[in-house]
Protein backbone atom coordinates (compact mmCIF):
# COMPACT_ATOMS: atom_id res chain seq x y z
CA UNK A 1 0.00 0.00 0.00
CA UNK A 2 1.69 3.33 -0.90
CA UNK A 3 1.74 6.98 0.99
CA UNK A 4 -1.80 8.22 -0.69
CA UNK A 5 -1.71 11.02 1.78
CA UNK A 6 -1.86 14.47 0.50
CA UNK A 7 -2.16 18.10 2.12
CA UNK A 8 -4.75 21.27 0.83
CA UNK A 9 -3.22 24.05 3.07
CA UNK A 10 -3.88 22.91 6.57
CA UNK A 11 -6.39 20.05 5.40
CA UNK A 12 -4.97 16.58 5.81
CA UNK A 13 -6.45 13.94 3.36
CA UNK A 14 -6.04 10.28 3.97
CA UNK A 15 -6.21 10.13 -0.17
CA UNK A 16 -6.48 12.73 -2.45
CA UNK A 17 -9.82 11.71 -3.50
CA UNK A 18 -12.52 14.21 -2.80
CA UNK A 19 -15.79 14.58 -3.88
CA UNK A 20 -17.23 17.61 -6.43
CA UNK A 21 -19.84 19.83 -5.00
CA UNK A 22 -23.30 19.27 -6.45
CA UNK A 23 -22.65 15.53 -7.53
CA UNK A 24 -22.54 14.20 -3.75
CA UNK A 25 -25.51 16.03 -2.06
CA UNK A 26 -24.64 15.58 1.35
CA UNK A 27 -22.90 12.56 1.57
CA UNK A 28 -26.00 11.10 3.18
CA UNK A 29 -27.83 10.16 0.12
CA UNK A 30 -24.59 7.94 -0.53
CA UNK A 31 -24.76 5.89 3.21
CA UNK A 32 -26.57 3.25 1.82
CA UNK A 33 -23.89 2.50 -1.28
CA UNK A 34 -20.11 3.53 0.68
CA UNK A 35 -18.63 4.05 3.62
CA UNK A 36 -18.25 8.20 3.18
CA UNK A 37 -15.15 8.27 5.59
CA UNK A 38 -13.34 6.11 3.14
CA UNK A 39 -12.97 9.15 1.16
CA UNK A 40 -10.39 11.86 1.23
CA UNK A 41 -13.34 14.30 2.08
CA UNK A 42 -16.52 15.45 0.49
CA UNK A 43 -17.46 18.89 -0.72
CA UNK A 44 -21.51 19.18 -0.01
CA UNK A 45 -23.84 21.08 -2.22
CA UNK A 46 -23.30 24.94 -3.23
CA UNK A 47 -24.86 26.73 -0.14
CA UNK A 48 -26.46 30.30 -0.38
CA UNK A 49 -27.14 32.97 2.57
CA UNK A 50 -30.47 32.58 1.93
CA UNK A 51 -32.75 29.32 -0.18
CA UNK A 52 -33.11 29.21 -3.54
CA UNK A 53 -35.62 27.11 -5.33
CA UNK A 54 -33.12 26.95 -8.45
CA UNK A 55 -34.05 27.31 -12.09
CA UNK A 56 -37.10 26.32 -14.18
CA UNK A 57 -37.08 22.21 -15.60
CA UNK A 58 -35.86 20.63 -17.79
CA UNK A 59 -32.86 21.27 -16.11
CA UNK A 60 -30.79 18.52 -17.67
CA UNK A 61 -29.47 17.17 -21.53
CA UNK A 62 -27.50 13.89 -22.27
CA UNK A 63 -24.61 14.79 -24.51
CA UNK A 64 -21.77 12.68 -25.77
CA UNK A 65 -19.60 11.48 -23.21
CA UNK A 66 -21.13 13.80 -20.78
CA UNK A 67 -23.87 16.09 -19.59
CA UNK A 68 -25.71 19.40 -19.35
CA UNK A 69 -26.89 20.73 -16.39
CA UNK A 70 -28.37 23.80 -14.92
CA UNK A 71 -29.73 23.26 -11.63
CA UNK A 72 -29.17 26.94 -10.55
CA UNK A 73 -27.59 26.41 -7.04
CA UNK A 74 -30.97 24.85 -4.96
CA UNK A 75 -30.48 24.90 -1.89
CA UNK A 76 -32.41 25.49 1.44
CA UNK A 77 -29.81 28.16 2.73
CA UNK A 78 -26.63 28.55 5.26
CA UNK A 79 -28.75 28.90 8.47
CA UNK A 80 -31.22 25.54 7.26
CA UNK A 81 -27.60 23.71 6.94
CA UNK A 82 -26.00 24.78 9.77
CA UNK A 83 -29.19 23.81 12.05
CA UNK A 84 -30.74 20.66 10.30
CA UNK A 85 -28.20 19.00 8.02
CA UNK A 86 -24.47 19.81 9.42
CA UNK A 87 -25.80 17.98 12.69
CA UNK A 88 -25.68 14.88 10.59
CA UNK A 89 -22.28 15.21 9.19
CA UNK A 90 -20.43 15.33 12.12
CA UNK A 91 -20.23 11.46 11.97
CA UNK A 92 -18.27 11.17 8.96
CA UNK A 93 -14.76 10.64 9.99
CA UNK A 94 -13.06 12.97 7.01
CA UNK A 95 -13.22 16.28 5.76
CA UNK A 96 -16.02 18.20 4.95
CA UNK A 97 -16.39 20.93 3.46
CA UNK A 98 -19.09 23.11 1.98
CA UNK A 99 -18.94 24.87 -1.20
CA UNK A 100 -20.52 28.75 -0.87
CA UNK A 101 -21.75 30.92 -3.14
CA UNK A 102 -23.76 33.95 -3.65
CA UNK A 103 -25.36 36.81 -6.03
CA UNK A 104 -23.25 39.49 -4.02
CA UNK A 105 -20.62 40.30 -2.24
CA UNK A 106 -22.07 40.56 1.27
CA UNK A 107 -23.57 37.59 0.40
CA UNK A 108 -20.89 35.41 0.31
CA UNK A 109 -19.82 37.22 3.30
CA UNK A 110 -22.90 36.29 5.55
CA UNK A 111 -22.76 32.58 4.26
CA UNK A 112 -18.86 31.75 4.69
CA UNK A 113 -19.21 33.63 8.11
CA UNK A 114 -22.56 30.96 9.10
CA UNK A 115 -20.09 27.99 7.90
CA UNK A 116 -16.98 29.34 10.04
CA UNK A 117 -19.08 28.83 12.77
CA UNK A 118 -19.10 24.68 12.06
CA UNK A 119 -15.81 22.90 13.99
CA UNK A 120 -16.33 19.83 11.63
CA UNK A 121 -16.54 21.66 8.68
CA UNK A 122 -12.60 21.95 7.56
CA UNK A 123 -12.90 24.29 4.80
CA UNK A 124 -15.10 26.17 2.35
CA UNK A 125 -14.66 25.83 -1.39
CA UNK A 126 -15.27 29.24 -2.48
CA UNK A 127 -17.51 29.75 -5.79
CA UNK A 128 -16.99 31.99 -8.25
CA UNK A 129 -17.74 30.12 -10.88
CA UNK A 130 -21.46 28.43 -10.98
CA UNK A 131 -22.78 29.21 -14.93
CA UNK A 132 -26.59 28.48 -13.83
CA UNK A 133 -27.49 31.61 -11.75
CA UNK A 134 -28.02 35.21 -13.24
CA UNK A 135 -26.25 37.29 -11.16
CA UNK A 136 -23.05 36.55 -8.89
CA UNK A 137 -21.63 32.83 -9.81
CA UNK A 138 -19.68 32.29 -12.60
CA UNK A 139 -19.43 36.96 -13.08
CA UNK A 140 -17.05 36.53 -10.18
CA UNK A 141 -15.14 34.24 -11.34
CA UNK A 142 -14.54 36.13 -14.67
CA UNK A 143 -12.34 39.04 -13.99
CA UNK A 144 -9.38 39.95 -11.99
CA UNK A 145 -10.96 42.55 -10.64
CA UNK A 146 -14.14 41.01 -9.27
CA UNK A 147 -11.68 37.98 -8.32
CA UNK A 148 -9.90 40.13 -5.52
CA UNK A 149 -12.80 42.04 -3.96
CA UNK A 150 -14.61 38.61 -3.56
CA UNK A 151 -12.00 36.64 -2.29
CA UNK A 152 -10.62 39.48 -0.43
CA UNK A 153 -13.52 39.91 1.21
CA UNK A 154 -14.63 36.14 2.43
CA UNK A 155 -10.98 35.97 3.32
CA UNK A 156 -11.24 38.34 5.98
CA UNK A 157 -13.95 36.52 7.56
CA UNK A 158 -13.04 32.73 7.11
CA UNK A 159 -10.41 31.53 8.64
CA UNK A 160 -10.33 28.15 7.88
CA UNK A 161 -9.02 26.76 4.46
CA UNK A 162 -10.48 28.07 1.81
CA UNK A 163 -10.56 26.70 -1.89
CA UNK A 164 -11.50 28.99 -4.90
CA UNK A 165 -13.01 27.03 -7.42
CA UNK A 166 -12.38 28.54 -10.92
CA UNK A 167 -14.24 28.82 -14.41
CA UNK A 168 -12.86 27.72 -17.54
CA UNK A 169 -15.17 30.30 -19.19
CA UNK A 170 -12.56 32.93 -19.58
CA UNK A 171 -9.49 33.40 -21.46
CA UNK A 172 -6.50 33.19 -19.24
CA UNK A 173 -7.37 30.99 -16.51
CA UNK A 174 -3.66 31.77 -15.06
CA UNK A 175 -4.22 35.37 -14.83
CA UNK A 176 -7.43 34.75 -12.89
CA UNK A 177 -5.77 32.02 -10.79
CA UNK A 178 -3.14 34.78 -9.94
CA UNK A 179 -6.04 36.79 -8.54
CA UNK A 180 -7.39 34.63 -6.60
CA UNK A 181 -3.77 33.67 -5.11
CA UNK A 182 -3.33 36.72 -4.64
CA UNK A 183 -6.13 37.60 -2.89
CA UNK A 184 -5.53 35.09 -0.01
CA UNK A 185 -7.09 31.53 -1.43
CA UNK A 186 -5.09 28.60 0.10
CA UNK A 187 -5.96 26.55 -3.21
CA UNK A 188 -7.42 26.38 -6.29
CA UNK A 189 -10.10 23.85 -7.47
CA UNK A 190 -10.79 23.60 -11.08
CA UNK A 191 -12.68 22.91 -13.40
CA UNK A 192 -16.34 24.31 -12.83
CA UNK A 193 -18.62 23.11 -15.77
CA UNK A 194 -18.30 24.40 -19.43
CA UNK A 195 -20.82 26.41 -20.87
CA UNK A 196 -22.63 24.95 -23.45
CA UNK A 197 -26.35 24.10 -24.86
CA UNK A 198 -28.42 21.84 -26.46
CA UNK A 199 -31.40 21.72 -29.52
CA UNK A 200 -34.01 19.29 -29.43
CA UNK A 201 -34.09 19.92 -33.59
CA UNK A 202 -37.71 17.98 -34.46
CA UNK A 203 -39.07 20.72 -31.64
CA UNK A 204 -36.54 23.29 -32.73
CA UNK A 205 -36.50 25.03 -29.36
CA UNK A 206 -33.73 24.33 -26.39
CA UNK A 207 -33.82 21.38 -24.09
CA UNK A 208 -32.51 23.14 -21.38
CA UNK A 209 -35.64 25.39 -19.96
CA UNK A 210 -32.38 28.21 -19.63
CA UNK A 211 -31.13 27.73 -22.80
CA UNK A 212 -27.56 27.34 -21.86
CA UNK A 213 -26.26 25.21 -18.69
CA UNK A 214 -23.15 23.44 -17.59
CA UNK A 215 -21.25 21.06 -19.56
CA UNK A 216 -19.38 18.00 -17.02
CA UNK A 217 -18.37 14.14 -17.81
CA UNK A 218 -15.22 12.58 -19.78
CA UNK A 219 -16.34 15.27 -22.81
CA UNK A 220 -14.31 17.87 -21.01
CA UNK A 221 -11.30 16.16 -19.64
CA UNK A 222 -8.78 17.20 -22.21
CA UNK A 223 -9.98 21.36 -21.17
CA UNK A 224 -9.82 20.31 -17.79
CA UNK A 225 -6.01 18.76 -17.57
CA UNK A 226 -4.91 21.79 -19.85
CA UNK A 227 -6.03 24.19 -17.68
CA UNK A 228 -4.73 22.25 -14.40
CA UNK A 229 -1.11 22.04 -16.18
CA UNK A 230 -1.55 26.25 -16.99
CA UNK A 231 -2.47 26.91 -13.22
CA UNK A 232 0.20 25.01 -11.79
CA UNK A 233 2.87 26.97 -13.90
CA UNK A 234 1.38 30.12 -12.79
CA UNK A 235 0.51 29.91 -9.10
CA UNK A 236 2.05 28.24 -5.73
CA UNK A 237 -1.09 27.12 -3.70
CA UNK A 238 -1.61 23.22 -4.33
CA UNK A 239 -4.58 22.41 -6.75
CA UNK A 240 -7.75 20.43 -6.57
CA UNK A 241 -8.44 19.28 -10.24
CA UNK A 242 -11.47 17.92 -11.41
CA UNK A 243 -13.32 17.52 -14.93
CA UNK A 244 -14.22 14.10 -16.08
CA UNK A 245 -12.59 11.98 -14.09
CA UNK A 246 -14.27 8.69 -14.23
CA UNK A 247 -11.62 6.55 -13.73
CA UNK A 248 -8.16 6.09 -11.79
CA UNK A 249 -5.81 6.54 -14.60
CA UNK A 250 -7.69 9.87 -15.32
CA UNK A 251 -6.85 10.88 -11.67
CA UNK A 252 -3.78 9.98 -11.81
CA UNK A 253 -3.86 12.58 -15.37
CA UNK A 254 -4.37 15.03 -13.22
CA UNK A 255 -1.60 14.48 -10.04
CA UNK A 256 0.59 14.41 -13.08
CA UNK A 257 -0.66 17.95 -14.48
CA UNK A 258 0.32 19.19 -10.91
CA UNK A 259 -2.86 18.72 -8.87
CA UNK A 260 -2.33 17.73 -5.41
CA UNK A 261 -5.99 15.97 -4.79
CA UNK A 262 -8.92 15.58 -7.57
CA UNK A 263 -12.68 15.95 -7.00
CA UNK A 264 -14.97 13.35 -8.94
CA UNK A 265 -18.30 14.99 -10.06
CA UNK A 266 -20.29 13.50 -12.70
CA UNK A 267 -18.89 9.49 -12.42
CA UNK A 268 -20.87 9.44 -9.23
CA UNK A 269 -24.31 9.78 -10.75
CA UNK A 270 -23.46 6.43 -13.41
CA UNK A 271 -21.48 4.53 -10.59
CA UNK A 272 -22.01 5.78 -6.79
CA UNK A 273 -19.19 3.86 -5.75
CA UNK A 274 -16.28 5.14 -8.06
CA UNK A 275 -14.45 6.93 -5.60
CA UNK A 276 -13.62 3.91 -4.30
CA UNK A 277 -12.69 2.63 -7.07
CA UNK A 278 -10.29 5.49 -8.12
CA UNK A 279 -8.79 5.36 -4.23
CA UNK A 280 -8.04 1.29 -5.34
CA UNK A 281 -6.78 1.84 -8.57
CA UNK A 282 -4.55 5.08 -7.45
CA UNK A 283 -2.67 2.82 -4.79
CA UNK A 284 -2.46 0.34 -7.67
CA UNK A 285 -0.72 2.50 -10.11
CA UNK A 286 1.92 3.89 -7.47
CA UNK A 287 2.53 0.28 -6.28
CA UNK A 288 2.96 -1.16 -10.20
CA UNK A 289 5.24 1.97 -10.82
CA UNK A 290 7.31 1.53 -7.78
CA UNK A 291 6.71 4.87 -6.03
CA UNK A 292 6.21 5.00 -2.44
CA UNK A 293 3.71 8.15 -2.15
CA UNK A 294 1.37 10.12 -4.21
CA UNK A 295 3.60 13.15 -4.10
CA UNK A 296 5.80 11.22 -5.91
CA UNK A 297 4.04 11.84 -8.84
CA UNK A 298 2.06 15.38 -8.34
CA UNK A 299 3.37 17.92 -11.21
CA UNK A 300 5.73 15.61 -12.20
CA UNK A 301 4.23 15.46 -15.85
CA UNK A 302 7.44 14.16 -18.05
CA UNK A 303 8.16 16.71 -20.97
CA UNK B 1 -34.61 -2.54 1.20
CA UNK B 2 -31.78 0.12 0.96
CA UNK B 3 -30.40 1.21 -2.24
CA UNK B 4 -27.73 -1.31 -3.83
CA UNK B 5 -26.26 -1.89 -7.13
CA UNK B 6 -25.67 -5.16 -8.79
CA UNK B 7 -25.05 -6.88 -11.69
CA UNK B 8 -28.47 -8.55 -12.59
CA UNK B 9 -28.50 -11.79 -14.57
CA UNK B 10 -31.35 -11.35 -17.69
CA UNK B 11 -32.88 -15.16 -17.06
CA UNK B 12 -35.74 -14.16 -19.60
CA UNK B 13 -36.23 -11.78 -22.03
CA UNK B 14 -39.79 -11.78 -23.71
CA UNK B 15 -40.65 -9.15 -26.40
CA UNK B 16 -44.33 -8.30 -26.26
CA UNK B 17 -44.80 -6.80 -29.15
CA UNK B 18 -42.36 -5.20 -31.82
CA UNK B 19 -40.53 -2.60 -29.46
CA UNK B 20 -42.00 -3.55 -25.85
CA UNK B 21 -39.55 -6.02 -23.73
CA UNK B 22 -40.12 -7.75 -20.27
CA UNK B 23 -36.49 -8.53 -18.98
CA UNK B 24 -36.63 -10.68 -15.52
CA UNK B 25 -33.59 -10.03 -13.95
CA UNK B 26 -32.18 -12.35 -11.27
CA UNK B 27 -30.86 -10.75 -8.18
CA UNK B 28 -28.03 -12.65 -6.63
CA UNK B 29 -28.43 -10.66 -2.92
CA UNK B 30 -31.73 -11.93 -1.09
CA UNK B 31 -34.46 -9.23 -1.52
CA UNK B 32 -36.32 -7.15 0.74
CA UNK B 33 -39.48 -5.48 0.35
CA UNK B 34 -39.68 -3.45 -2.57
CA UNK B 35 -43.07 -1.41 -2.75
CA UNK B 36 -45.21 -0.67 -5.79
CA UNK B 37 -43.77 2.20 -7.60
CA UNK B 38 -40.69 1.74 -6.72
CA UNK B 39 -38.14 2.13 -9.83
CA UNK B 40 -34.87 0.84 -10.99
CA UNK B 41 -31.95 2.82 -12.94
CA UNK B 42 -30.08 0.84 -15.29
CA UNK B 43 -26.38 0.66 -17.01
CA UNK B 44 -26.35 0.81 -20.84
CA UNK B 45 -23.47 -1.46 -21.74
CA UNK B 46 -21.85 -1.23 -25.39
CA UNK B 47 -23.55 2.26 -26.51
CA UNK B 48 -21.51 4.79 -26.96
CA UNK B 49 -23.94 7.67 -27.88
CA UNK B 50 -25.39 6.74 -24.07
CA UNK B 51 -23.70 8.43 -21.12
CA UNK B 52 -26.28 8.25 -18.03
CA UNK B 53 -28.41 5.19 -16.36
CA UNK B 54 -31.95 4.69 -17.58
CA UNK B 55 -34.68 4.52 -15.17
CA UNK B 56 -37.38 1.88 -15.23
CA UNK B 57 -40.14 0.99 -12.84
CA UNK B 58 -40.20 -2.26 -11.49
CA UNK B 59 -42.58 -3.84 -13.13
CA UNK B 60 -43.06 -6.91 -10.84
CA UNK B 61 -41.26 -8.77 -8.03
CA UNK B 62 -40.74 -12.74 -7.29
CA UNK B 63 -39.39 -13.12 -3.89
CA UNK B 64 -39.18 -16.85 -4.12
CA UNK B 65 -37.43 -16.79 -7.43
CA UNK B 66 -35.79 -13.44 -5.74
CA UNK B 67 -36.21 -11.65 -9.21
CA UNK B 68 -37.60 -8.02 -10.56
CA UNK B 69 -38.87 -7.99 -13.39
CA UNK B 70 -38.43 -4.21 -15.59
CA UNK B 71 -40.83 -3.46 -18.76
CA UNK B 72 -38.87 -1.78 -21.53
CA UNK B 73 -40.20 0.29 -24.50
CA UNK B 74 -37.36 0.98 -27.18
CA UNK B 75 -37.57 4.84 -27.43
CA UNK B 76 -34.00 5.61 -28.15
CA UNK B 77 -30.49 3.68 -28.49
CA UNK B 78 -30.03 2.80 -24.89
CA UNK B 79 -33.48 1.76 -24.47
CA UNK B 80 -33.11 -0.64 -27.63
CA UNK B 81 -29.94 -1.94 -26.48
CA UNK B 82 -31.31 -2.74 -22.48
CA UNK B 83 -34.30 -4.14 -24.66
CA UNK B 84 -32.65 -6.44 -26.84
CA UNK B 85 -30.08 -7.88 -24.02
CA UNK B 86 -29.77 -11.30 -24.31
CA UNK B 87 -30.72 -13.66 -22.13
CA UNK B 88 -27.64 -14.79 -19.56
CA UNK B 89 -25.85 -11.61 -19.11
CA UNK B 90 -26.01 -8.89 -17.04
CA UNK B 91 -27.20 -5.54 -16.31
CA UNK B 92 -25.79 -3.57 -13.65
CA UNK B 93 -28.47 -2.26 -11.41
CA UNK B 94 -29.16 0.50 -9.28
CA UNK B 95 -32.79 -0.36 -7.05
CA UNK B 96 -34.98 -0.01 -5.89
CA UNK B 97 -35.49 3.78 -5.80
CA UNK B 98 -37.81 6.18 -5.20
CA UNK B 99 -40.97 6.55 -2.84
CA UNK B 100 -44.38 4.08 -3.39
CA UNK B 101 -47.89 4.07 -3.86
CA UNK B 102 -50.14 4.41 -0.58
CA UNK B 103 -51.86 1.41 -0.50
CA UNK B 104 -54.66 1.43 1.77
CA UNK B 105 -55.23 0.44 5.30
CA UNK B 106 -58.78 -1.81 4.66
CA UNK B 107 -60.08 -2.93 1.44
CA UNK B 108 -61.48 -0.52 -0.57
CA UNK B 109 -62.58 -0.03 -4.81
CA UNK B 110 -59.88 1.54 -6.47
CA UNK B 111 -59.48 2.02 -10.01
CA UNK B 112 -55.96 2.13 -11.71
CA UNK B 113 -55.98 4.06 -14.88
CA UNK B 114 -52.59 3.47 -17.78
CA UNK B 115 -51.52 4.57 -20.67
CA UNK B 116 -48.74 3.42 -22.74
CA UNK B 117 -45.86 2.20 -21.03
CA UNK B 118 -46.77 3.85 -18.13
CA UNK B 119 -48.39 0.34 -17.51
CA UNK B 120 -45.15 -0.66 -16.39
CA UNK B 121 -45.56 1.13 -12.67
CA UNK B 122 -49.02 -0.55 -12.42
CA UNK B 123 -49.00 -4.13 -12.13
CA UNK B 124 -46.78 -4.78 -8.96
CA UNK B 125 -49.26 -2.19 -7.52
CA UNK B 126 -52.08 -3.98 -8.79
CA UNK B 127 -50.78 -7.42 -7.54
CA UNK B 128 -50.19 -5.96 -3.76
CA UNK B 129 -53.67 -4.34 -3.78
CA UNK B 130 -55.49 -7.70 -4.96
CA UNK B 131 -53.15 -9.13 -2.32
CA UNK B 132 -54.66 -6.95 0.07
CA UNK B 133 -58.29 -7.90 -0.86
CA UNK B 134 -58.96 -4.62 -2.57
CA UNK B 135 -61.18 -4.53 -5.23
CA UNK B 136 -59.35 -3.52 -7.94
CA UNK B 137 -60.29 -2.20 -11.29
CA UNK B 138 -57.79 -1.58 -14.12
CA UNK B 139 -58.11 0.94 -17.12
CA UNK B 140 -55.78 0.72 -19.68
CA UNK B 141 -55.31 2.60 -22.82
CA UNK B 142 -52.98 2.37 -26.01
CA UNK B 143 -53.05 3.56 -29.57
CA UNK B 144 -53.44 0.11 -31.20
CA UNK B 145 -54.53 -3.25 -30.43
CA UNK B 146 -50.91 -4.23 -31.34
CA UNK B 147 -49.93 -1.94 -28.07
CA UNK B 148 -51.89 -3.15 -25.49
CA UNK B 149 -49.58 -6.07 -23.59
CA UNK B 150 -50.16 -8.00 -21.07
CA UNK B 151 -53.04 -7.98 -20.16
CA UNK B 152 -54.41 -11.90 -19.11
CA UNK B 153 -51.59 -11.07 -16.78
CA UNK B 154 -53.04 -7.78 -15.87
CA UNK B 155 -56.79 -9.47 -15.28
CA UNK B 156 -55.33 -12.17 -12.62
CA UNK B 157 -55.15 -9.02 -9.83
CA UNK B 158 -58.64 -7.25 -11.22
CA UNK B 159 -61.40 -6.28 -13.95
CA UNK B 160 -59.60 -5.05 -17.00
CA UNK B 161 -61.42 -2.59 -19.27
CA UNK B 162 -59.25 -0.88 -22.56
CA UNK B 163 -59.06 1.71 -25.05
CA UNK B 164 -57.75 2.14 -27.87
CA UNK B 165 -57.46 5.41 -30.29
CA UNK B 166 -57.79 3.47 -33.67
CA UNK B 167 -60.60 1.31 -32.02
CA UNK B 168 -59.19 -2.00 -32.46
CA UNK B 169 -59.79 -3.23 -29.15
CA UNK B 170 -62.28 -2.39 -25.97
CA UNK B 171 -63.99 1.36 -26.68
CA UNK B 172 -62.27 3.52 -29.62
CA UNK B 173 -61.10 6.99 -27.95
CA UNK B 174 -58.78 8.17 -25.27
CA UNK B 175 -58.57 6.16 -22.37
CA UNK B 176 -59.50 9.30 -20.54
CA UNK B 177 -63.49 9.44 -21.91
CA UNK B 178 -63.85 5.41 -21.65
CA UNK B 179 -67.36 5.00 -20.09
CA UNK B 180 -66.28 3.70 -16.72
CA UNK B 181 -63.92 7.31 -16.02
CA UNK B 182 -67.73 8.90 -17.30
CA UNK B 183 -70.63 6.45 -15.84
CA UNK B 184 -68.85 4.89 -12.66
CA UNK B 185 -66.25 7.29 -11.55
CA UNK B 186 -68.00 7.84 -7.75
CA UNK B 187 -68.05 4.18 -6.82
CA UNK B 188 -63.90 4.79 -6.80
CA UNK B 189 -62.51 5.41 -3.23
CA UNK B 190 -59.00 5.95 -5.05
CA UNK B 191 -57.54 6.60 -8.51
CA UNK B 192 -53.74 5.55 -9.22
CA UNK B 193 -52.59 6.65 -12.37
CA UNK B 194 -49.25 6.48 -15.02
CA UNK B 195 -49.14 7.35 -18.19
CA UNK B 196 -48.18 10.52 -20.52
CA UNK B 197 -48.77 13.90 -18.43
CA UNK B 198 -51.49 14.94 -20.46
CA UNK B 199 -53.59 11.85 -19.47
CA UNK B 200 -52.87 11.48 -15.87
CA UNK B 201 -53.84 15.47 -15.32
CA UNK B 202 -57.05 14.60 -17.13
CA UNK B 203 -57.89 11.91 -14.79
CA UNK B 204 -56.73 14.04 -11.91
CA UNK B 205 -58.56 17.06 -12.91
CA UNK B 206 -61.53 14.40 -12.49
CA UNK B 207 -60.71 12.94 -9.35
CA UNK B 208 -60.08 16.71 -7.92
CA UNK B 209 -63.80 17.47 -9.06
CA UNK B 210 -65.61 14.51 -7.37
CA UNK B 211 -62.47 14.71 -4.51
CA UNK B 212 -61.10 11.36 -4.72
CA UNK B 213 -58.16 9.99 -3.92
CA UNK B 214 -55.51 10.37 -6.54
CA UNK B 215 -51.49 9.01 -6.93
CA UNK B 216 -49.58 9.89 -10.59
CA UNK B 217 -46.58 8.50 -10.99
CA UNK B 218 -44.39 11.30 -12.96
CA UNK B 219 -41.80 10.39 -15.15
CA UNK B 220 -38.14 13.25 -15.61
CA UNK B 221 -35.10 13.01 -17.57
CA UNK B 222 -32.70 11.97 -14.23
CA UNK B 223 -28.99 11.93 -14.38
CA UNK B 224 -28.49 10.03 -10.87
CA UNK B 225 -31.84 8.64 -9.47
CA UNK B 226 -31.14 9.21 -5.59
CA UNK B 227 -31.71 13.01 -5.01
CA UNK B 228 -28.16 14.55 -5.44
CA UNK B 229 -28.05 15.83 -9.18
CA UNK B 230 -31.32 17.81 -8.67
CA UNK B 231 -32.17 18.11 -12.58
CA UNK B 232 -35.59 15.92 -12.63
CA UNK B 233 -37.23 17.92 -9.82
CA UNK B 234 -41.21 19.19 -10.89
CA UNK B 235 -42.98 22.12 -9.39
CA UNK B 236 -45.21 20.67 -5.96
CA UNK B 237 -46.53 23.04 -3.26
CA UNK B 238 -43.90 23.17 -1.49
CA UNK B 239 -41.15 23.87 -4.12
CA UNK B 240 -39.38 22.01 -6.61
CA UNK B 241 -39.15 18.43 -5.65
CA UNK B 242 -36.97 15.72 -7.12
CA UNK B 243 -39.24 12.89 -9.25
CA UNK B 244 -36.55 10.31 -7.77
CA UNK B 245 -36.68 10.92 -4.26
CA UNK B 246 -39.59 12.98 -3.48
CA UNK B 247 -41.30 10.58 -6.21
CA UNK B 248 -42.15 9.07 -8.62
CA UNK B 249 -45.22 8.55 -6.74
CA UNK B 250 -46.87 12.21 -5.80
CA UNK B 251 -51.14 12.98 -4.31
CA UNK B 252 -52.17 15.07 -7.06
CA UNK B 253 -52.65 17.47 -4.61
CA UNK B 254 -48.72 17.98 -3.57
CA UNK B 255 -48.43 19.02 -7.39
CA UNK B 256 -48.90 22.55 -8.84
CA UNK B 257 -50.88 21.32 -11.64
CA UNK B 258 -53.50 23.92 -12.92
CA UNK B 259 -56.69 21.34 -13.29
Amino acid sequence: MADLSTTIHKLELKNPVLTASGTFGYGLEYDDFLDVSLLGGIVVKGTTIHPRQGNAYPRMAETASGMLNSVGLQNRGARYFATDIYPKLTKYNTNVLVNVSGSTIEEYIACAEIINELDHIAGIELNISCPNVKEGGMSFGTSCGSIENVVSAVRKVYQKTMIVKLTPNVTDIGELARAAEYSGADSLSLINTLLGMAINAETRKPVLATITGGLSGPAIKPIALRMVWEVAKAVNVPLVGMGGIMNATDAIEFFLAGASAIQVGTANYIDPTITLKIIDGIDSYLNYHKFNKLSDIIGCLQL
Amino acid sequence: MRKTVQNLKVIENLQLNDDHHLLQLEVPDQLETIFPGQFANLLVNHSPGVFLRRPFSIYSVDYIKNTISVFIKEIGEGTRALGQTPVNSYINSMFPLGNSFTIPNEPEKILLVGGGSGVASLMNLAQELNKNLNDVYILIGARSSADLVELEHFSQYGTVYTTTEDGTQGEKGYVTNHSILRDQFGQFKRIYSCGPEPMMRAVAAKAKSQSVFCEVSLENTMACGFGVCLCCVTETIEGHKCVCTDGPVFNINQLKWQI
